[in-house]
């Protein structure tokens, strides 16, 4: 085995892993409180973990995991309990009592470590930022890939981190629609004898696991991050439920290997000395990753949301463009020039070969151009019939409406109850037909 | 720490304690206390408005990405050879990219799907991502020694020395200043952000001065309290004042108050044994008096709360005895037992007794040979009470059309709350429709 393949799997293995298995585990759960509007939930967990370490070592005297892993659940799941109390008993706004039950829970914590640290070294700093780059391995030469000697040399953090990614992705393959169902509709899924409180303990107990056993490895930030950025990511590229849940995991896999690398080795590709906090990249990467999904995601970026409205908008503009031509046109000689807002689209019109004539003067429809501003017409005018007839607006009232609806609804469809369809607005004026059918002459007279 | 070094301990601070707060030992402590009490007051004033605008977990997401500011203010100042530790660099530093994280959590709220509490947490834990990078490449970059930048994040280790003090308070008046100028905008904004905005009030504008106050308090707060309990400042003095009263601007004083409090008690205590660190100390008064306030406000407390509820639950239930005893009186003219009217009306007799005894206590029901019986003004009062659940049932089945027999249940949680005035009109009503006769009705 080459010396760089050794390195690799004594120092970056392990805690590769560990990041990965955290983001994982994290990244799945956190889809749910996305939807729940619980993303803060970690972070208050994370933060309240604090002083149950503390406490659980002043108590013990010890520093070994089967002491502090103990003590800090304990005080994740305290601080979610008077989080509920101060929140019912004292009506407190949710977001309020949240931030007054953790940021206490996070003043003790550092009051009883200041206690404590007299006696001995305990680290604030590693429940912030975790100790990745601590979990090396020293795989048992000569055994076996899948041996149990080398299987009991992986480190304690890495196997419980396995054991909590493997409950997140069961208990999601499990209650997949019961959770679906409550994030959604809480209401739906009770009255259809769903117990929406007991799946919403579940997954706040898992988060909670999963905080704490992630903590002590990858730090309360790299939690944080993963219970809300993968999942928000996800959520701005894909509409649906199931493919959102695949999306953020492989992006949570996928930015905290990305995130490792970029602490571990690019300093040093810079020509910088060293590497930095690995945690800490990671959760920049999965900010980058967010970033970049909002603003390119095909379906909800900015830039393509920016782009749908320039379309949209433009469409509107020629259509009100063609739609006022064809009104002078049915007005004969005469009428009034057309508005400079209009022919501002005369441009694009004529690229898309709907008028014609000198950049200079008023445009005239081309064959092509008249079809389809009979259309807009026809829209608007059954509209203002629709108004009038059936919602029971004044006729000197629809123009406004119609003008909005006629670029975007259809109103024919028969569920609008137009039958027959009129052939004459509010105003008197002829509706033009469809079609080639002569406008106005193929169907009998309204009432 | 043995109980003897404890005890020897607190015994010998508790002179200097006092010393400490009555403002005698010495300038510096004076200011220590002035400028810790300007900050907590200036925190409880400003975090008020956050509060309402139901924006507290803002300044969290506001207070983390403070972090990546300061580090680079570090680096920067470092490189260009100024004094990279001096607290004014450092601070514009934190406000700047404070300043950014809240703009970003507006951008992405504003500009995509994703919703205000999933954007704080992105922000908080980005920024803060982005601060612990810079804090660990810190000490490869520069040879100048950067101890001390940990203390931005879990306040300060120790009491709180004078020079820093001068700025902090510094700050926190400016902020005082700042909120009395801009107290009726801020007040309309938070009451009702519509009718400003109706009125003509830059809402947009407001808000944006409400971050910038926020921001103002949060670097103040950094170096004594830390970014990560700044916001126990912001949101612990309005929550607690939020239980004293109703009314805005007591409850703007309420806060100031208990924020001011919070300070000068922390910094005194944290000045009494110096190596308590001062930040946590603080926010743990203010947490303290969270719970006092959340337990004994009159208004809104806990304890109040549960006692009028305690009134009115006996009353209630009085009045359903008392009912009870009136409708039997025909049938039972020497009264009823205790297991006969718990019965009655659905009590455990554990249950009844307390009643029961609320009701003699009244003069309103007496005992004789384990019978009750109503006293005369118990039988006005059973009457009262049984002739608006009639009245009310009657009500029912005439106006609001509710089939008679839907009408009793509804009927008991009404009756007890009816005024005279609505009695009247409800008998002119029932009488006018020649309804049946009512028991006790007055001609």
């Amino acid at each position: 085995m080459s010396g760089g393949a050794q390195a690799f799997l004594m120092l970056d293995l392990m805690p590769l892993s560990a990041a990965v298995l955290a983001a994982l585990g994290c990244g799945l759960l956190g889809n749910f409180l996305v939807l729940r509007r619980q993303s803060l939930l970690g972070d208050a967990i994370s933060h309240s973990v604090l002083p149950g370490i503390v406490v659980a070592f002043l108590v013990t005297g010890s520093r070994s995991p089967a002491v502090m892993l103990p003590g800090a659940a304990g005080a994740g799941l305290l601080s979610v309990l008077l989080t509920d109390l101060v929140r019912r008993i004292g009506r407190v706004e949710p977001g309020a009592a949240m931030g007054v039950v953790f940021s206490l829970f996070f003043a003790a914590g550092v009051y009883l470590m200041q206690q404590a640290a007299r006696n001995v070294d305990l680290d604030a700093d590693c429940v912030l930022y975790g100790q990745l780059e601590t979990l090396f391995w020293t795989r048992p030469s000569g055994a076996g890939l899948l041996s149990a000697a080398t299987l009991a040399s992986v480190p304690r953090q890495v196997t419980t981190l396995v054991i909590v990614a493997a409950c997140a992705v069961g208990f999601i393959a499990l209650l997949y629609k019961e959770l679906r169902l409550t994030s959604f509709d809480p209401d739906l899924a009770t009255s259809l004898g769903f117990r929406a409180g007991w799946v919403g303990a579940m997954l706040l107990a898992l988060v909670a696991a999963a905080t704490v056993a992630s903590f002590e490895a990858v730090g309360s930030i790299l939690v944080v991050a993963m219970l809300i950025c993968p999942a928000a990511t996800a959520r701005l590229l894909t509409d649906r439920m199931d493919r959102q849940l695949v999306l953020s995991g492989l992006i949570a896999g996928a930015t905290a290997a990305a995130g490792y690398f970029a602490g571990t080795r690019l300093p040093g590709a810079l020509g910088l000395p060293g590497a930095v906090n690995a945690a800490g990249a990671i959760a920049v990467v999965a900010g980058l990753a967010f970033a970049l999904a909002a603003v390119a995601s095909p379906s909800h970026g900015i830039v393509a949301r920016a782009l749908r409205r320039q379309a949209l908008s433009r469409r509107i503009a020629v259509e009100d463009l063609l739609g006022a031509l064809y009104r002078r046109a049915e007005a004969g000689p005469g009428a009034a020039p057309l508005a400079a807002r209009l022919l501002r689209a005369a441009p694009l019109a004529r690229r898309l070969g709907l008028v014609a004539g000198a950049p200079a003067q008023t445009p005239s429809l081309t064959e092509k151009g008249e079809t389809a501003a009979r259309a807009i017409v026809r829209r608007h005018r059954l509209w203002e019939a629709y108004l009038v007839e059936r919602a029971g607006m004044l006729p000197d009232h629809v123009h406004e409406p119609a003008e909005a609806l006629e670029h975007v609804l259809d109103a024919e469809s028969p569920g609008l109850g137009l039958d027959p369809l009129p052939v004459v607005d509010p105003q008197g004026k002829r509706i033009p037909g469809d079609g080639g059918a002569p406008p106005g002459q193929a169907r009998s007279k309204p009432s | 720490m043995t109980p003897a070094g404890a005890g020897q301990a607190s015994g010998a601070s508790l002179a200097e304690l006092a010393d400490i707060l009555l403002l005698r030992s010495g300038v510096n402590a004076a200011n220590v206390l002035l400028g810790a009490t300007l900050l907590g007051c200036a925190a409880g004033l400003v975090g008020a408005f956050a509060l309402l605008r139901k924006r507290s977990l803002m300044t969290d997401a506001l207070a983390h990405a403070t972090l990546p500011g300061i580090c680079a203010a570090f680096l920067i100042a470092d490189s260009v050879g100024l004094a990279a530790k001096s607290l004014p660099i450092l601070l514009a530093g934190a406000a700047a990219t404070g300043v950014l994280g809240v703009l970003a959590v507006q951008l992405i709220v504003g500009r995509t799907r994703v919703r205000e509490d999933a954007a704080i947490g992105i922000v908080l834990s980005v920024f803060f991502g982005a601060g612990v990078v810079l804090l660990s490449a810190i000490p490869r970059l520069t040879p100048t020694p950067s101890g001390g930048l940990n203390s931005f994040i879990y306040g300060q280790a120790a009491a709180l020395q004078r020079g820093e003090v001068v700025l902090i308070g510094a700050i926190g008046a400016g902020v005082l200043g700042a909120t009395a100028l801009l107290l009726k905008p801020l007040a309309l904004v938070s009451f009702n952000d519509a009718f400003a905005q109706s009125l003509g009030w830059p809402v947009r504008w407001i808000d944006l001065a409400l971050m910038a106050l926020v921001v103002l308090v949060t670097i103040a707060g950094l170096q004594s309290v830390g970014l990560i309990m700044i916001v126990a400042l912001l949101i612990i003095p309005p929550a607690a004042a939020r239980f004293w009263t109703d009314r805005l601007w007591r409850m703007l004083l309420a806060s100031a108050v208990i924020g001011g409090l919070s300070g000068y008690a922390g910094a005194t205590l944290s000045a009494a044994a110096p190596n308590k660190p001062a930040g946590a100390v603080i926010v743990l008064t203010a947490g303290a008096l969270f719970g006092a306030s959340m337990l004994l406000a009159p208004r809104r407390g806990v304890a109040a709360e549960g006692l009028r509820r305690l009134a009115l639950h006996l009353r209630v239930a009085g009045d359903h005895m008392l009912e009870a005893l009136h409708d039997a009186a025909p049938d039972h003219p020497r009264g009823l037992p205790l297991a006969a009217l718990a019965r009655a009306r659905g009590l455990s007799a554990l249950h009844a007794r307390p009643v029961l005894a609320v009701l003699r206590a009244r003069a309103l029901v007496s005992r004789s040979g384990g019978l009750f019986v109503l006293t005369a003004r118990g039988r006005a009062e059973g009457a009262r009470v049984s002739r608006n659940h009639r009245l009310w049932a009657e009500y029912l089945v005439t106006h609001a059309e509710v089939a008679r027999t839907h009408v009793d249940w509804s009927a008991d949680q009404v009756e007890h709350v009816l005024s005279e005035e609505l009695v009247a009109a409800l008998e002119q009503s029932i009488h006018s429709r020649g309804g049946t006769r009512l028991p006790g009705a007055t001609p």
